[in-house]
């Protein structure tokens, strides 16, 4: 009963007309940054963030707006998959296996609706997920000293690198290239700099909203260029849309399945939604067999994906409260959020200030009650946005992006540090280095130190400490088989490739 | 194949050069001699590691863009980082419809559309942020003295090698 007050706590919160109205905003935005192909929700959460602060919203509606923005951006990154064979963020790459070839079929309205139900099941049953989970989750961490910290961000970089990209070391390296920026700055023990090369710019260390923009939305820009805009325009005619209340009959249960696998991949730290779709795809495939034609435009197979997707997003969120350690890229800019609004996410955050916790949670299921309403009926709208062709869609993000930096710190230095995120981030994705580890690793690197001296110096400098609760051998061991495991599974499970016609 | 090696190296001497920094930071009583220090050093060595592996067991050859792309993107930088020193000493509007109007020409190369968004983009943008977002350190436009506008240009000169 003790969820029920607080539910009552966080709609007290949320339901007031003004964060009723940031949360329609927030969801409308956000499937419109989700849907377009090139701006996924960690670039468009994070270029939102600057712009919010000097809203003077306060944490609160501030939360409620982004959140929903981030929802927003997970329900519409199946717009694109499905219409242009475009994966609007990562994690809707699995949309595109049977949504696109649905689609060809002119069922592209049916696939649509299809998929924002699915989506809204998932994220649903997420959100009461976490509502459940979180706060005793939260009791666990009470226990978690310095040695438990340093073991589970390190469990977070392992499962990110060992699940999501298909090399090992190149998915270190990229943790520790994030990991080695956060240390730029002046040091919080000695007040000495540290690594700064005597540049007084890099004093204040690197804004990771400046990092993000830099490697997602800059980034994008030059690849761009490279394409010249090519493939951006619909293929496909989307005809009447109907509700097509046979095929979400049919496939009621991969959707409660995928779900749940979709949320306990979301929870993993590190692991996230991309994983969550991917799991819930293949475990629906395998468990259909050969009769089931997955990957040939069947409605299961546009269900599953999206029902866990949207269900991993909820389930990161998990991680991100309780612990401060989110489990993938967005969430990893939410909790910037969070930080940037002075709220230290964390145990402590159950216990001291409820009503942000619960108030997040009941916007949470605000937002998706509104983009079911939206995503269902108005879906034609959103797919007049990809419509905007590429040549005014792109000079846009960036100058955006331009503008977010620079109200930050009104500093031409940012801009140029942004720019040269921007290369970084090409270089980086063609070599097939994934860019969510450095983004990571500039956010929780400061943390992650932290964790570590304050072992050193309660232990005296015995390394051994490390080891020495369970938790934290625990936590090594996952870290490690996380890392080690994916190596030999490879082979097993392979990341489908997107079809191409 | 060697564009993963070629990184690896590069990445292999950031790594090393970035130890040796490590090695060089400065403590004092507050932070213990050797604190400071560690957790930039282990970054190193498994940079150190990670690098050398990619060097080793290098990954099939990404398929690069052709040079007439990177002549592009290589315009498309120098048109950003010009636009960003530009932004405080001449305002928003006029650096925004320049740099906005080449990037959407490098795109998608039509000179009449590209000015339009150009244009467009900058002046829309600019009601959007300064009258219905408040962002009030957006200024319309400036006139700068030729001084201010060395000033601002100078300050790439140094950046080109960094």
């Amino acid at each position: 009963m003790e969820i029920l007050s607080n539910l009552a706590l966080g709609f007290g919160v949320a339901l007031s007309p003004f964060t009723l109205f940031l949360a329609v905003c927030g969801c409308f935005l956000g499937t419109i940054i989700g849907a377009l192909p090139g701006l996924g929700p960690s670039n468009g959460v994070a270029i939102l963030i600057p712009i919010t602060f000097t809203m003077g919203l306060d944490a609160t509606s501030a939360l409620v707006l982004m959140t929903s923005v981030y929802y927003g951006a997970m329900y519409g990154g199946r717009i694109s998959s499905i219409l242009l064979n475009i994966p609007g963020d990562e994690p809707a790459l699995m949309t595109t296996l049977d949504g696109y070839p649905m689609a060809k079929q002119g069922r592209a309205g049916d696939a649509l609706v299809l998929s924002g139900v699915a989506s809204f099941v998932g994220a649903f049953l997420a959100t009461i997920g976490l509502m459940l989970l979180a706060p005793s989750l939260a009791r666990v961490a009470f226990l978690f000293g310095p040695a438990e910290y340093f073991a589970l961000y390190l469990l977070a970089f392992c499962t990110l690198g060992g699940m999501a990209s298909n090399n090992q070391a190149k998915s270190a390296l990229a943790a520790c290239l994030g990991l080695g920026i956060a240390m730029i700055g002046v040091d919080s023990s000695s007040g000495l700099p540290r690594l700064t090369g005597g540049n007084l710019h890099l004093y204040d260390g690197i804004d990771f909203l400046v990092a993000i923009v830099g490697l997602f939305a800059i980034a994008e820009v030059f690849f761009f260029i490279e394409s010249h805009g090519k493939g951006s325009s619909i293929g496909v005619k989307l005809g009447k849309v109907s509700i097509p209340w046979k095929d979400i009959l049919v496939s009621k249960w991969t959707m409660l399945r995928a779900s749940g696998v979709g949320f306990i991949a979301g929870i993993l730290p590190g692991a996230g939604a991309s994983l969550g779709s991917f799991l819930a795809y293949m475990s629906e495939k395998s468990l259909a067999g050969e009769e089931g034609k997955f990957g040939t435009g069947v409605p299961k197979g546009v269900a599953a994906p999206e029902a866990g997707n949207n269900a991993a997003a909820g389930g990161a969120l998990v991680p991100m409260l309780t612990l401060g350690v989110p489990g993938s890229g967005t969430t990893a800019v939410l909790l910037a959020l969070l930080v940037t609004l002075n709220i230290t996410p964390g145990p402590t955050l159950f216990s001291d200030r409820p009503e942000v916790v619960w108030g997040l949670i009941a916007a949470l299921l605000i937002a998706n009650i509104v983009l079911l309403l939206m995503n269902v009926p108005m879906v034609k709208m959103f797919v007049r946005v990809l419509e905007v062709p590429a040549w005014v869609l792109l000079p846009g993000v960036t100058m955006v992006s331009f503008v977010g930096i620079f109200s930050l710190s009104g500093s031409y230095f940012d801009l140029l540090l942004m720019i040269g995120f921007g290369i970084l981030g090409y270089v980086l994705r063609k070599l097939d280095i994934p860019t969510v580890p450095v983004i990571l690793g500039i956010l929780l690197g400061g943390n992650m130190e932290d964790a570590l001296r304050r072992a050193m110096t309660l232990s005296d400098g015995d390394v051994t400490f490390l080891f020495s609760s369970p938790i934290a051998v625990g936590l090594w061991i996952a870290a490690i088989a996380g890392f080690v495991a994916p190596m030999f599974l490879r082979n097993i499970l392979r990341k489908p490739q997107r079809v191409t016609d | 194949m060697a564009s993963d090696r070629i990184f690896g190296l590069v990445a292999l001497i950031t790594a090393v050069a970035y130890i040796a920094a490590a090695t060089q930071i400065q403590t004092n009583f507050f932070s213990g001699e050797f604190l400071p220090k560690l957790f930039p050093l282990m970054i190193g060595g498994v940079a150190a590691i990670c690098s050398l592996v990619m060097v080793f067991r290098p990954d099939p050859e990404p398929d690069w863009p052709a040079a007439g792309s990177w002549i592009n993107m290589a315009l498309a930088v120098v048109v950003l980082a010009v636009y960003a020193v530009m932004l405080s000493p001449l305002g928003f509007i006029l650096p925004t419809a320049i740099a906005a109007g080449i990037l959407s020409y490098q795109i998608s190369p039509r000179a009449m559309p590209a000015m339009l968004s150009g244009i467009g983009l900058s002046l829309g943008l600019f009601v959007l942020f300064k009258f219905a977002l408040g962002l009030g350190n957006i200024v319309a436009y400036r006139i700068p003295t030729p001084e201010k506008l060395w000033e601002a240009f100078a300050i790439l000169i140094p950046f080109v090698g960094s």
